[in-house]
């Protein structure tokens, strides 16, 4: 027998979200911070640990008044989050702090902000941005043509990912779209880069979310429903130049990560409930499920588009929509496990019933780097 | 095209801009693995080996992937092709694919690619287009 050893008792996004004009992304940090201590009972005073990324962590500590132990600041894109889930788990286990927040706050829409969350690679630019891939749509679609003539993925079957996880969208009150899409729709939307159309890229939104970490022993003394951690997830990285990946049809980034994840919780994919994969476009999933081994290489596409993970399939999968219709901030991995959390909690709009073990895997920059977590309601296994 | 991006040379990539220069597409080449590597860097990525060389590839490679971007880039001229490149040393580059349409009935997986250069200025970019002027 397992006992867990840390928790999320604290867990909340910005109050608005999609277009708010009226903060700051350091505001959107702090609303989402401070929505997350209301949500669990905290003060700021009780906070001796804080993470975030794509913004500087000491900004965000004197912004917030906080005098921590520790800190991280790991920034590899949008999984970010789900490694810093990972990296609190360690610090709070070895001592280091008790009580962790992490914050997620970014003005992708508004534009409130002095930079961008950049991660400046100056290989990426030498090599290939003078190519003209400068946004996210034409660089992480470069290895899907290939992946489709290797392993017959079709375009109607990544246009299906963009409509099954309408479906879910149209289940949450607080999802950007809720209006119903069919395959048509997607394939008529405008191209951005051939074979990708508009409906195949994530949103562009202003939002942030929060969590608060902890040992599983104080877990109880919150007025929340705790959600554990099952295991120490994982982490890998494989770099900022998508020509580079080893394989154009698989993420090595996913495959170990997601592994290591599995592995340590002790796990099997039947054991899965409810999955978040990060989907800042509309093929990450179909990697997701064959890197994480859901299904075999070059059955992802097949997999969605029969319908295993739309509401009432065996496999519910982005339950909140993600980042194609729930909201997409640029760095979307706090909304994948906030979702996570819902789910755990039970009070998702989308509520997977009786699901009581979530896996949420989130991918870095452009298959750069890759983040898992395993979040369960069990205290012990 | 002088207003296209334009690369960030360092001291460890210069050879391969000089190269460019002259026509040559320059990749460094690891003699303990046997093989070549791509972006260049003065070790191989694989074994750490630090004595390695500069070798002029082939200049004859495959179209392995694309996108036809219609976002805009500075100096291009949207709808333009971002290609993926295996050369025949076994190693992948950006380029864009000139003297082709920006079509997916011209823009055949795997068709062979050759090497050419697009000068920016005082920088010469390797570039592909159809082997033999075949479009």
């Amino acid at each position: 027998m397992t006992r867990a050893s840390i928790a999320i008792v604290g867990a909340a996004e910005t109050t608005r979200m999609g277009k708010v004009p009226e903060l700051s992304q350091t505001g959107l940090h702090a609303d989402a911070a401070l929505n997350a201590l209301a949500d669990c009972g905290l003060t700021l005073a009780d906070i001796d640990g804080v993470a975030t990324a794509g913004h500087d962590v000491a900004e965000i500590i004197q912004y917030l008044g906080i005098t921590p132990t520790w800190y991280d600041g790991t920034s590899v894109g949008g999984c970010s989050f789900i490694t810093l889930v990972r990296h609190a788990a360690a610090a709070i286990e070895t001592g280091l702090c008790k009580t962790v927040l992490i914050t997620h706050g970014e003005s992708g829409r508004s534009n409130n902000r002095s930079h961008r969350p950049l991660f400046p690679s100056m290989q990426q630019q030498e090599f290939e941005s003078i190519y003209g891939p400068l946004f996210p749509p034409s660089r992480f679609t470069l290895p899907v043509m290939r992946k489709m003539k290797d392993d017959g993925l079709t375009v109607e079957q990544i246009a299906m990912v963009a409509v099954v996880q309408r479906e879910w969208a149209a289940l949450h009150p607080r999802a950007t779209a809720h209006d119903p899409l069919t395959v048509d729709d997607v394939l008529n939307s405008k191209m951005i880069a051939y074979p990708f159309r508009k409906l195949m890229c994530c949103l562009v939104s202003d939002g942030g979310g929060a969590l608060i970490l902890t040992s599983a022993e104080r877990a109880k003394d919150f007025p929340t429903k705790p959600v554990y951690l099952r295991g120490m997830g994982g982490e890998s990285a494989e770099g900022p130049m998508i020509s580079q990946m080893e394989s154009f049809s698989s993420s090595k980034a996913f495959r170990v990560s997601g592994k290591m994840a599995f592995e340590s919780a002790g796990i099997t994919h039947s054991d899965v409930d409810h999955l978040m994969i990060y989907d800042a476009f509309a093929h990450l999933p179909i990697y997701g499920l064959e890197d994480l081994g859901f299904v075999k290489p070059g059955e992802g596409g097949a997999f969605i588009a029969e319908g295993h993970t739309r509401p009432g399939g065996a496999l519910p999968l982005n339950t909140n929509g993600g980042g194609l219709s729930y909201m997409h901030s640029g760095m979307y991995g706090m909304f994948a496990l906030q979702e996570s959390v819902r789910q755990m909690r039970g009070v998702s709009p989308a509520q997977v019933k009786d699901a009581k073990l979530s896996l949420v895997h989130g991918v870095g920059g452009m298959f750069s780097a890759a983040s898992t977590a395993v979040l369960t309601t069990e205290d012990q296994w | 095209m002088a207003d296209r991006p334009l690369p960030t040379i360092y001291p460890e990539t210069e050879f391969y801009w000089n190269g460019a220069k002259e026509g040559k597409l320059l990749l460094n080449s690891c003699p303990s693995c046997d093989k070549a590597y791509f972006p260049p860097r003065p070790f191989c990525p694989v074994c750490g080996n630090r004595d390695v060389e500069i070798k002029q590839a082939s200049g004859k490679g495959r179209l392995y992937s694309y996108i036809i971007n219609h976002l805009p880039a500075p100096g291009y001229e949207p709808p333009f092709t971002v290609a993926v490149v295996m050369l025949d040393e076994g190693v992948k580059m950006v380029a864009n694919v000139l003297d082709c349409p920006a079509d997916p009935e011209a823009l055949v997986l795997d068709m062979p690619l050759e090497v050419t250069f697009e000068q920016r200025g005082d920088v010469a970019i390797p570039q592909f287009k159809p082997a033999g002027g075949v479009a």
